[in-house]
């Protein structure tokens, strides 16, 4: 399963850009003399997610990481750059509809995301009838699929008679999971989706994703802004703020030595169970307005190392030398000037 | 020493047309003054509605069923509303998870703390201004006398509890009761807050009850842990004890299920099945359907809190 995307790899980001366009109203623009507003959600993402892997997006709200998630999903269109599964674009509406039935997506809430009013069965028969691909499937082949599904996500095939309400939140994600995979995905976008679960019951969660991919040999896009989750379940993980992606390297490598100064504050900031008694670092600032972002790099103004050059240019996305020699791709003028020191952190 | 809180048996209960519903069943806690005291558990473990019946918060139907609530050597359970609104705030202060929430909207933030210092404390209105605008600098506020006249509204997430946080201590309060203070938060700005709170409550000398669902928060700023199930204090012990050394088989499951940043798991402990609805308590111990480790015992008698190792631990597994 680890893997840096030998051969091509199964999705594709080549400079992935969407802006919102959140400007007041063309009357008060022009009464009260207010400008446009643009908001850069994504703003440049190459991203290159292997057949097989679980692929970790992680950031703070407001990154842009479930933005990433509707334009791969197609909930939203790029306004610039290239998508494409297996190869084939699928940012443009002609081409999508047969290469889509090989993508679902898992939400966060287990509460807004299914019907109350359908029973269980019908929820997770409907991506079957839609993705039938013309001919009908018989109504026992249907009856037969679904309760697989269910056991398959470890609950009882007699549930499909149930309603949503009559399930816990973890119950739920597990409806949610089988309704995904009744059209045979090969690659789930799941967005933070433990995050509505108490800890034990996205115990279970996980637990079930890790055997599904196992079993059914699925690629995950898995977006979540808890460090911990994402270290347990991505062979790679992707670190994502104000749009952008700067740092990006296999799980490991990422937890251990991490480059970006963003990066380290992050991992500082995650409480530490083990109770080595390190002071957390507590970081400056906050995430600035993504209407009027910072100039150069975006992190600059909490940056402890960022100089002229920081506030100035936008740092590009670029293999760097790290620890042992291994490359990490970072967006840092600092870490590419050499001027970040080097730094292992208690999580190797 | 005497415990600045002791909580003895609490019992919160909502009446139905099916039944009485026992949410908090018999909770006994204490806090010593000083102390942070975490509370985990998973939702509906009762975790709030303890904390909610402390200050006097329950909202009706439900309400104090047994037990009692004492401050110091006095009882506050069972005081009238016009009295426990005087501790609320002067005695006890409070935060909690939605800072929005805890705010009011349509008046400026100082407009709030000076109301706040002035209901509680005997000071004037220009006293009242310059103890709101050194509490606002204490929290981390930038700029505090522009600040002073803004809404919560002009305010980011991280910047909005810092204004709870100052709140709660404008009357210097001896215990803070804090419900889930950093949960709505990103990661960094919660470990801020999380200093701040723990910075504060020293300098200020407050005990605090910190309620969450995040043992990480809890292993980096309670002395003590108490871990609730089904409305139920099942463990309570030293934070490093609770943590690494659990004794009952909810608190060891619930451990392993927290994936960590340091080790490497391939597969999270699984504590099979869900907490039970509050309608469906089981008789003994309310864990024993899903441990492990159940014997006869455990379906027929409720098991309480007992000496062990370096914990107290309600699970029968102690005296076999």
């Amino acid at each position: 399963m680890k893997g840096s995307g030998n051969g091509r790899a199964l999705v594709e980001l080549v400079d992935v850009a969407k802006t919102f366009d959140v400007s007041p109203p063309l009357l008060n623009r022009l009464l009260e003399g207010k400008s446009r507003a643009l908001l850069r959600a994504v703003n440049g993402v190459d991203m290159a997610i292997a057949r097989g892997e679980t692929f970790g997006l992680v950031g703070e709200s407001g990154c842009g990481k479930s933005t990433v998630a509707r334009l791969i999903v197609g909930l939203y269109r790029p306004t610039r750059g290239q998508i494409r599964y297996d190869g084939k674009r699928i940012d443009n509406l002609g081409a999508a509809p047969a290469l889509r039935r090989n993508m679902q997506m898992i939400f966060q809430d287990p509460y807004a995301s299914l019907n109350p009013r359908w029973r269980v069965a019908e929820i997770i028969a409907e991506p079957l009838r839609t993705h039938a691909n013309g001919d009908a499937l018989a109504k026992k082949d249907i009856e037969e699929r679904v309760g697989g599904l269910l056991r398959q996500v470890g609950l009882a095939p007699a549930d499909g008679e149930k309603y949503p309400h009559q399930f816990s939140g973890g119950q739920r994600q597990r409806i949610s999971i089988a309704r995904a995979l009744a059209g045979r995905p090969a690659f789930l976008v799941c967005d933070e989706p433990t995050s509505a679960l108490d800890v034990s019951v996205q115990a279970q969660v996980l637990n079930l994703m890790r055997k599904l991919q196992r079993d059914m040999g699925l690629t995950y896009l898995f977006i979540s802004h808890n460090l911990a989750v994402v270290h347990h379940i991505a062979d790679r993980v992707a670190v994502m703020y104000l749009g952008r992606v700067v740092e990006q390297a296999p799980t490991k490598r990422l937890f251990g030595f991490p480059q970006h100064p963003y990066t380290r504050m992050l991992l500082d900031a995650v409480p530490d169970l083990e109770l080595s008694g390190k002071a957390r670092t507590a970081v400056a600032g906050e995430v600035p307005n993504p209407l009027s972002p910072p100039r150069g790099c975006a992190f600059h103004p909490r940056c402890p190392y960022a100089n002229e050059r920081c506030r100035n240019e936008i740092p590009k996305l670029k293999p760097a030398r790290g620890w042992g020699g291994e490359m990490t791709d970072v967006a840092c003028h600092g870490v590419e000037e050499g001027r970040i020191p080097a730094r292992m952190t208690l999580h190797a | 020493m005497t415990p600045l809180l002791a909580v003895d048996r609490l019992r919160v209960e909502f009446p139905t047309r099916h039944g009485t519903l026992v949410a908090v069943d018999g909770v006994s806690l204490s806090i010593a003054p000083g102390e942070v005291l975490g509370v985990v558990g998973e939702s509906g473990a009762g975790k709030s509605l303890t904390g909610a019946a402390i200050i006097g918060l329950i909202d009706p139907p439900g309400r104090i069923g047994a037990g009692e609530v004492r401050l110091g050597d006095r009882r506050i359970d069972n005081l009238a509303p016009e009295e426990m609104r005087r501790v609320r705030g002067r005695e006890i202060g409070a935060v909690f998870q939605d800072p929005l929430t805890s705010l009011n909207p349509l008046y400026t933030i100082g407009r709030q703390l000076v109301e706040t210092i002035t209901t509680h404390l005997d000071l004037s209105m220009r006293a009242a201004r310059r103890r709101a605008l050194d509490l606002l600098g204490e929290v981390g506020i930038p700029a505090p006398e522009r600040r002073f006249h803004h809404y919560p509204h002009q305010f980011s997430g991280g910047m909005r509890q810092r204004v709870v946080i100052a709140l709660a201590l404008a009357a210097q309060p001896k215990l803070i009761i804090a419900d889930e203070p950093t949960t709505a938060l990103d990661v960094s700005i919660q470990a801020q807050i999380i200093a701040l709170l723990k910075r504060l409550c020293r300098e200020h000398g407050a005990a605090v009850m910190l309620i969450t669902h995040d043992m990480g928060v809890i292993a980096e700023t309670a002395d003590r842990v108490a871990v609730m199930y089904a409305g139920r204090v099942v463990e309570v012990g030293p934070v490093a004890d609770v943590i690494h050394r659990p004794q009952h088989p909810y608190s060891k499951g619930l451990m392993g299920s927290i994936p960590s940043i340091v080790a490497e798991r391939e597969e999270l402990a699984q504590i099979e099945g869900v907490m039970p609805r509050l309608d469906a308590i089981p008789p003994g111990c309310a864990f024993h359907p899903r441990c492990p480790c159940a014997f006869d015992r455990c379906k027929k008698e409720r098991p309480e809190l007992m000496n062990a190792g370096a914990t107290r631990s309600a699970c029968w597994l102690v005296v076999q």
